[in-house]
């Protein structure tokens, strides 16, 4: 819930409210995956962390 | 008060804890784990921070972490979007990273904490703040900085959005004046050309450094045609036609291999000219851009004083041509510039940025970095119990005199010595707390040390060691570098001139040639990577290289950091036995006890170490 309230305001804050879909879509996808504990690999490369 | 700094889940994972204005420790997890960058949750780091300072994390104000974790996302997302249907497989390996992890970082950080520390969540929970990427960059590089105001000139990979800034610090505060943001990023152009050629990105780069001397920078103009627009301030766009760091899995493409005529040369394979030409190259444009970067920042503050951080920081060459173009009075390079450093500048930027607290600068300060000894020490029953564990032959020798002296005498003979003294540096250097030391007159050194002790690659350059006072006896070089962060020519009178047939010899022919009359720690080019050793920040060093000019009459040494290649630099007795033991060194000292390498008995290996360590 207080991940939510923080995201929320970050949105707020950086005016970014146009990403909540993708976001939202993404953490509903989210549940899929851990659901099928599908194998998260680390890439090496630089920027995606 | 007392707060926590935090760089973690990324890489080069630190701890650091101060109480006011004062560094009480400073750490890098990878000291402790023995994991190269380890970018874990830096646990054992935070550990002995809070041992150090005698505290537990109840008496913590407050937690800061170096970065803004919901704003990385953004730039993640946002790349995604803008490159559509490109970066799908990127897209596909990296989002279930950051939902399963990354984006709950403060919910990942309450759960550490708690475990760690027995305390709840809630308790902890109004303790974390969180500071912008190169804002803990700025405050790293400015306030353990000894000046009162300062450009400031932050240049990395990337943070958040930003790669490169440039901020004005006054007193206790600082503004950020212009920003590049991603995908340019003069940090990523070099890790491109790091990959390219054929080494480990995030930790290759100081090689394409060393390489670069011996490349002609034959590709400057193709670089500076095809990869990147560079402006009259500095200031710079990449052609992303050529990169695919920003949607691949890759840092370069098709179009880049095209270009240069080749794909990436593979790791471990013999490294060619075309490297060291393409070393050269990227060397020279970088060079070029942070001398702008450092004029237009000179422009725009009018500040007489420079601070400097991010990872393109650790160029010390380009510093040393910073340094030489007089733009300013006064240069100060945070030792620990990379990522570990963010940890420092977070728990800084808290306490003088969000607290308003009063900065003050003490004028008999070198600086607040203490000469980067901020991590642990060991007490003579510590490594007693060590030595005896693996039953080693050890000598104490309490008289400091007595053991410099024969450390000395070692070292003119041509023995290679590891040095455990105090406490461990907090950043990349050993400065002479974890270091081995060689003797820098002798021709056959350098080869010995890379391919016998730290089983390296053997073009690559050693550092000297110089007492303060002599430095411009060396090297042309007439101000203070103790971190070990500026490039100096060798000065012309100790220079060996070259014979008709060594001047027509190229790349890696050149290495073979004594350049000086300190040859172990001159490069191919007449250049060293000077570490000025002062009294007040490192008394028994520069003790022993006293002695050691008693001795030899020269007050320069070898220093390299005491590790193999691959392995995090040792931290405890046992880290320095081990390494010493592995390797072909002559003799160990650990504070006050010596041992010689043909007096141990036989070690026997437990693990297979030479797999143990990822080479880097």
């Amino acid at each position: 819930m207080e991940f939510l309230k923080e995201l929320l305001s970050f949105l707020k804050v950086r005016k970014k409210f146009w990403l909540m879909p993708i976001i939202i879509v993404l953490l509903l996808l989210s549940v899929l995956i851990i659901l099928a504990e599908s194998a998260v690999i680390a890439p090496f490369i630089y920027t995606l962390f | 008060m007392i707060i926590l700094g935090l760089s973690a889940y990324y890489h080069d994972s630190a701890a650091v804890i101060i109480e006011n204005e004062t560094i009480i420790a400073a750490a890098q997890e990878e000291r402790f784990t023995r994991k190269k960058q380890d970018s874990r949750f830096p646990e054992k780091a935070i550990n002995y921070c809070l041992s150090a300072a005698g505290i537990g994390l109840d008496k913590v104000d407050r937690i800061v972490f170096y970065d803004k974790p919901f704003i990385k996302f953004e730039r993640l997302l946002e790349t995604y979007i803008a490159e559509v249907p490109r970066g799908l497989l990127s897209f596909w390996v990296a989002i279930p990273l950051w939902i399963k992890e990354k984006l709950f970082l403060k919910d990942s950080l309450l759960k550490e904490f708690a475990k760690l520390s027995g305390m709840s969540k809630a308790e902890i929970h109004d303790k974390i703040l969180f500071s912008e990427h190169h804002q803990s960059h700025a405050a790293s590089a400015f306030y353990p900085s000894p000046f009162q105001d300062a450009a400031i000139v932050t240049l990395d990979g990337v943070g958040e959005w930003t790669t490169t800034s440039i901020a004005y610090g006054n007193g206790n505060d600082i503004k950020i004046l212009k920003e590049i943001k991603f995908p340019h990023s003069l940090g990523l152009l070099y890790s491109a050309f790091t990959y390219y050629t054929g080494f480990k990105v995030n930790s290759g780069e100081y090689k394409v450094m060393g390489l670069a001397p011996y490349g002609e920078p034959i590709y400057v103009d193709q670089i500076k045609k095809h990869l990147i627009d560079i402006k009259k301030d500095g200031s710079f766009r990449l052609n992303m036609k050529y990169f695919n760091y920003a949607t691949g899995l890759t840092m370069t493409n098709n179009a880049f291999h095209k270009l240069f005529g080749s794909p990436p040369r593979k790791s471990e394979s013999i490294v060619t000219q075309k490297e060291m030409d393409l070393a050269r190259s990227i060397q020279v444009v970088t060079e070029e851009i942070m001398i702008k970067i450092a004029k237009y920042a000179k422009d725009i503050t009018g500040s007489k004083n420079l601070c400097l951080a991010g990872g393109v920081a650790l160029n010390c060459v380009g510093n040393g041509e910073i340094l030489r173009s007089k733009l300013f009075d006064n240069i100060w390079i945070q030792p620990a510039a990379g990522d570990a450093g963010g940890a420092l500048g977070a728990a800084y930027a808290a306490y003088y940025m969000e607290y308003d607290h009063a900065r003050t600068i003490s004028p008999s300060e070198r600086d607040k970095m203490q000469g980067a000894f901020l991590g642990p020490a060991n007490t003579p029953e510590e490594i007693k119990q060590t030595l005896d564990k693996y039953h080693a032959v050890y000598e104490e020798v309490t008289d400091e005199s007595v053991l410099l002296k024969t450390v000395a005498v070692a070292l003119d003979e041509g023995k290679v010595v590891g040095w455990h003294q105090g406490r461990m540096e907090f950043g990349p250097r050993a400065l002479g707390g974890r270091s081995i030391l060689g003797d820098a007159r002798s021709p056959a050194m350098q080869k010995k040390m890379n391919l016998k002790i730290k089983y390296r690659e053997s073009f690559r350059p050693f550092a000297p060691s110089v007492l303060a006072e002599d430095v411009s006896a060396y090297f042309q070089l007439d101000v203070p570098s103790p971190y070990m962060l500026l490039v100096a020519p060798v000065q012309i009178p100790i220079r060996i001139p070259l014979s008709k047939d060594e001047s027509g010899l190229f790349g890696i022919d050149k290495l073979n040639v004594p350049k000086s009359t300190i040859p172990a720690v001159t490069h191919v080019d007449y250049s060293a990577r000077v570490q000025t050793i002062h009294k007040d920040t490192n008394p028994r060093y520069y003790k022993l290289i006293e002695a050691f000019k008693k001795i030899s009459k020269c007050s320069v040494i070898v220093n390299t950091s005491f590790n193999v290649r691959g392995e995090p630099i040792v931290c405890s007795p046992q880290d320095s036995y081990t390494c010493f033991m592995r390797t072909e060194m002559d003799m160990l000292v650990i504070e006050n006890f010596i041992l010689y390498k043909d007096k141990q008995p036989e070690y026997t290996e437990t693990s297979n170490w030479q797999n143990e360590f990822e080479l880097d």
